[in-house]
């Protein structure tokens, strides 16, 4: 933040990430020449801010899209169009040179604590390794920095030298968030990181990440698919379905006003913790599967499962309209 | 509480797998008594033996390395852990069906949804093939499969994965069984497709009347699905409750604190309350609770001693020496500050 924007305006939270529009059709080829025939529209225009240390949700059903948003912010995707702008410069026009040096300030947690740790590699050189790719440090340094880390995750920093099978599932996550944080990075997208977990463990990761949160100013976007969680940890959150944002709003704003139709779906579907109220709770259940990505309904995407539907949504795209201050919604529906 | 006899009874199930790393003891133990129409949740994290409990009822653990070394599982007169095979054949998909987890290695990919349900009536209720055709087209439709007439044509890799999954209980439904055992059928969905699934299930139940196992880690799930829990942590049954009980009135610190880890819509902007520490090595033979490294009331009992479960009242089961000895809870309130393991 500037001194002088933090001068006139020092309530306004300054705007960590901003995206506009984001496309990322992946092509469908067919046949030896590898003709295109179409296009899997992962995400298909979508536009939302995350503010400096906050926490922005990303949920939705799989095949909706989330992953490829948190990559393609990344740039680990290149976007087919559409601008993000990180800490008020554009990622889409950067060059690799360019963009190797703003890298360090953009993690990732992944899903798969497993899968995400090179099995060969001891616990001291996996999270040591991007301070060897980007910063120039002697190796006590980088040693004394990675027992620093460990010991931020919750782990003991004796066990610099082991190896990640040595590890239980929620340990692996810590390693992988120790990995995530070593270059004081400002954003972290994190990717379903409790959902391999078990339930146990899962309060105990999440609780990790709000400490560092709090401790480093870290802004996360947290991807999941388990709302109760989101609501817990994110500030604000948005609900996507097949490729584009549906609904986006504060957290209690969503959970207690939720106005669009899939979003009063999608949180009737999770089950609720308490016989009571699973007994006398009413119960949306939507019917048939999230359509495919690659041949998505005109007009709204939803319109086939939609309770509500009615033949304008069949054919005409609702555009996104703000109707309360922070909340906005794509629905015809809502007034 | 006199309870009609139940259509399972188990006792004493111990099941072990010797590996290299040594033996590890997957089910230590464990018995429960399943009525005729009752849906049971086990609930438990991986590695907490739910699964392998249900399997080894049904013999479908592969010996070796895996051996069911003790322990009795009565089912209509017979004992399933020792009867000869073809008597446990007329009882697997016949009497008591599966669902596993992930249909699309549970069915076969080379053959028609129509023909996979076939093969099952062949097995346990052979008639002429256009009888069991048109029996595999009521299944089709009873589970809810859109134009269920194509779908007996379709291959598995045809439908989606809420699809496949009512394939998986039409095919687990095809003989009336008098038990279905669910082993995490919903937890590889989508929580729309998950609650079409647990939709269907409740009305099936309420149709056909059979006994369901339902086996998972998802609190929420249990709480509107079934009557009774079975709530298990290395390889044990901690707890048995009938369901509100069970909620309203956790005995178990397990079970207290897996509640209280969940969020909730006041917990924000306060930390989650944690079970610290990690799930146990099940290569420890079970000579102490096996949750009391992590267990903020452990005393030295708990250290020595495995507690078994005992009744707390009529419907009410905890394996807990806190709960036998309730005056010790004072006593060990104060030895938790040696927990350490906060700081992990």
């Amino acid at each position: 933040m500037t001194a002088e924007a933090a001068a006139a305006e020092p309530e306004a939270p300054e705007v960590l990430v901003s995206v506009r529009d984001l496309k990322k059709h992946f092509p469908v080829t067919k046949g030896a020449l590898r003709r295109k025939v179409g296009s899997v529209r992962a995400v298909d225009g979508v536009s939302f801010d995350i503010e400096r240390g906050h926490t922005l949700g990303l949920v939705g059903e799989s095949g909706s899209g989330k992953s490829t948003i948190g990559r393609t912010l990344l740039r680990l995707e290149e976007p087919t169009d559409g601008t993000v702008v990180f800490d008020g410069g554009d990622l889409a026009g950067l060059s690799s040179a360019a963009l190797r040096k703003v890298r360090p300030r953009m993690q990732m947690v992944f899903q798969d604590p497993h899968a995400c740790l090179n099995p060969r590699m001891t616990v001291s050189s996996i999270i040591g390794e991007p301070l060897v790719e980007h910063l120039s440090m002697s190796s006590r340094e980088r040693n004394e920095r990675v027992e620093e880390l460990l010991g931020l995750v919750g782990l003991n920093p004796e066990h610099a030298n082991r190896y990640p099978h040595e590890f239980s599932g929620g340990q692996r996550q810590r390693i992988g968030i120790a990995r995530a944080i070593a270059l004081n990075p400002d954003l972290i997208v994190c990717d379903e990181p409790i959902a391999a977990l078990d339930v146990s463990i899962q309060a105990q990761v999440v609780n990790l990440m709000e400490e560092l949160q709090d401790l480093l100013g870290l802004t996360y976007l947290f991807i999941s698919h388990d709302l109760g969680m989101v609501r817990h940890i994110a500030d604000r959150v948005a609900v996507m379905y097949l490729g584009r944002i549906m609904e986006l709003a504060d957290v209690d704003d969503l959970y207690e006003h939720p106005l669009h139709p899939y979003t009063r779906a999608l949180q009737s579907s999770a089950p609720v913790p308490n016989p009571a109220t699973e007994a006398t709770r009413e119960k949306i259940v939507l019917e048939g599967d999230i359509p495919s990505p690659s041949s998505p309904p005109p007009g709204c995407v939803f319109s086939t499962r939609c309770p509500e539907a009615v033949d304008r949504c069949r054919s005409e795209v609702p555009v996104w309209r703000e109707v309360a201050p922070g909340h906005g919604v794509a629905c015809h529906l809502v007034d | 509480m006199n309870r009609p006899t139940p259509a399972l009874r188990v006792t004493d199930l111990t099941t072990r797998f010797n590996t290299q790393d040594g033996t590890v003891h997957a089910v230590n133990g464990v018995s429960f008594d399943l009525a005729d129409g009752e849906v049971l949740g086990v609930v438990g994290e991986s590695g907490s033996g739910k699964s392998v409990t249900m399997m080894s009822l049904l013999r479908l653990i592969p010996t070796p390395p895996g051996e069911i070394a003790a322990g009795e599982a009565i089912f209509e007169d017979g004992d399933l852990l020792s009867m000869g095979l073809d008597d446990l054949r007329e009882v697997r998909g016949g009497k008591i069906g599966f669902i596993f987890q992930d249909p699309m290695t549970s069915l076969n990919p080379v053959v028609t949804v129509g023909d996979q349900i076939v093969e099952s009536l062949t097995v346990h209720q052979p008639a002429r093939r256009s009888v069991m055709r048109a029996r595999a087209l009521e299944l089709l439709q009873l589970v809810g499969i859109p134009s269920p007439e194509d779908r007996l044509r379709s291959y598995p890799h045809e439908l989606s994965g809420g699809m496949r999954q009512r394939v998986m209980i039409a095919i687990a439904l095809a003989c009336n069984p008098r038990i279905l055992v669910a082993d995490e059928p919903t937890t590889a969905l989508d929580v729309t497709i998950q609650a079409q699934i647990l939709e269907l299930v409740k009305d099936l139940r309420a149709k056909l009347g059979m006994a369901v196992i339902w086996i998972t880690h998802d609190l929420g799930v249990v709480a509107g699905l079934v009557d009774r829990v079975l709530v298990m942590y290395g390889g044990q049954i901690v707890e048995d409750a009938l369901v509100d009980e069970l909620y309203a009135d956790p005995r178990h610190p397990y079970t207290q604190g897996l509640l209280a880890s969940l969020p909730s819509a006041i917990s924000r902007g306060q930390r989650l309350v944690s079970i610290v520490g990690q799930p146990p090595d099940m290569r420890q033979s079970p000579t102490s609770c096996s949750f009391a490294p992590r267990c903020p009331h452990a005393f030295d009992r708990c250290h020595g001693e495995n507690p078994q479960l005992i009744a707390a009242s009529a419907t009410h089961k905890v394996a807990c020496w806190l709960d036998e000895v309730p005056v010790l809870v004072g006593t060990a309130g104060a030895t938790t500050g040696e927990g350490g393991d906060h700081d992990r």
